[in-house]
């Protein structure tokens, strides 16, 4: 499903990190793993097509990409509802219901409340619904577990066995140690200048 | 497609009315502005009549630049626009929603307010018409023009200061036609020669702009 071929992309002439390379099939997921600073949410931009890499090439045959970063696209100025049928309208197919979206993130009981009056860990959730609505092959997740509480993990772990059952991949970046409990998952563990599996 | 860029238009528009300052400020800055000329110059019916074209569209065009800065900011700043390009969508698309959206809030009420604006300003009543013909197919040229500007400019720290150096030299022309065109009614000429090129313009700026803006973005991400 991606293929990555020593990529690195360079700042002020420095490779963040040395040649990555990679493949990912159908239904396997990579953790990718290393101190802070190393270079993991930068693979993960690399990955979705948001930076362009220095050399090297990222080969995807993915129909479809939802990824998942830092900044989680909420706006603070519109509700859960609100944000939700967006995300439904502008990246899914439109079909799905909103209240089940909202339903299954464990939202209900703010679903009209404005997503400024969100605790972090409910903002995380409201992010999650994209993976729920974007009909994506390749998951990117970047810290994907952090301000989540047990339920919220637990909620994630679910999202992600069942896309994985669907034949979907996912790369996921985390300093944690929580791992899905999934078969086909593998480590790649960045250190900033040097890569080993 | 058509449901995403209406689903975009829709929540831009949304997002706008939850803002009601943002959306109020470029409409009360165009008002104060050219409440003040008369204040400044005096109650001179026929000065005022005279410097009414130009001072509605500077007032128009120092609005809609006060209004552009926030364009792109907050979906650069919240992680949206990355969502944009991972979306597939071509961003060009997205780029032209996104304008639309700016258009309808912040060019169209100056086009309805123009008629008040114009009796402030003792216009005479004849060339009242042209003025709002003139805003109607000027002012999208305007955010469309802008867009690039403030999608060059989004990911800078203080990008506005640049932005309006940026894109007040392209506002020369549209200004000079808009204008002519406006005075040449007043005088009893032919006008519809100014409004055709403002016409073209608006067509170009409407199929070109958006390719434009949507490669600032892409650069302004990397």
């Amino acid at each position: 499903m991606l293929a990555v071929s020593q990529i690195t992309l360079e700042r002020h002439f420095q490779p963040v990190f040395a040649p990555v390379n990679f493949a990912l099939a159908r239904g396997a997921l990579l953790v990718v793993t290393g101190a802070n600073g190393c270079g993991k949410t930068t693979l993960i931009r690399l990955l979705a097509g948001i930076l362009t890499p220095t050399s090297g090439s990222v080969h995807s045959t993915a129909r479809g990409l939802a990824y998942i970063g830092h900044a989680l696209a909420l706006k603070d100025d519109l509700s859960v509802l609100e944000n939700t049928l967006f995300v439904r309208d502008f990246h899914g197919l439109g079909n799905d219901s909103v209240a089940e979206l909202i339903a299954r993130a464990g939202l209900q009981r703010v679903a009209h409340q404005a997503a400024r009056t969100l605790s972090a860990g409910q903002r995380k959730r409201c992010a999650l619904i994209r993976l729920m609505a974007i009909p994506a092959e390749l998951w990117l997740l970047d810290e994907p577990y952090s301000n989540l509480d047990d339920e919220g993990i637990a909620l994630l772990d679910e999202l992600l066995v069942e896309h994985l059952a669907r034949a979907g991949s996912c790369v996921l970046a985390s300093h944690g140690r929580h791992r899905p409990s999934t078969g086909n998952c593998r480590e790649v563990r960045l250190i900033s200048g040097v890569t080993g599996t | 497609m058509t449901r995403a860029f209406l689903a975009l238009l829709r929540r831009d528009l949304l997002l706008a009315f939850r803002r009601r300052t943002e959306l109020l400020l470029p409409v009360m800055f165009a008002l104060v502005v050219v409440s003040l000329f008369p204040l400044g110059i005096g109650p001179d019916p026929a000065l005022l009549g005279r410097i009414a074209p130009g001072v509605i569209w500077i007032a128009g065009l120092l609005a809609t630049v006060i209004s552009l800065e926030n364009l792109f900011r907050s979906d650069f700043e919240d992680g949206t626009m990355e969502q944009y390009v991972i979306s597939g969508h071509p961003l060009t698309l997205i780029a032209l929603a996104k304008t639309l959206a700016h258009w309808l809030v912040a060019g169209l009420p100056l086009v309805l307010m123009s008629p008040l604006l114009s009796i402030w300003m003792n216009l005479p009543t004849s060339s009242m018409g042209v003025m709002m013909v003139s805003l109607a197919l000027a002012t999208p040229i305007l955010s469309f023009i802008g867009a690039i500007g403030a999608a060059l400019t989004v990911s800078l720290h203080r990008g506005g200061q640049l932005l309006s150096l940026l894109v007040f030299p392209l506002y020369v022309p549209v200004l000079i036609v808009a204008t002519g065109g406006i005075m040449a009614a007043a005088d009893g000429l032919p006008y519809s020669a100014f409004m055709g090129l403002l016409l073209a313009g608006l067509i170009a700026s409407i199929t070109l702009a958006p390719f434009a803006t949507a490669a600032a973005l892409k650069i302004s991400l990397s």
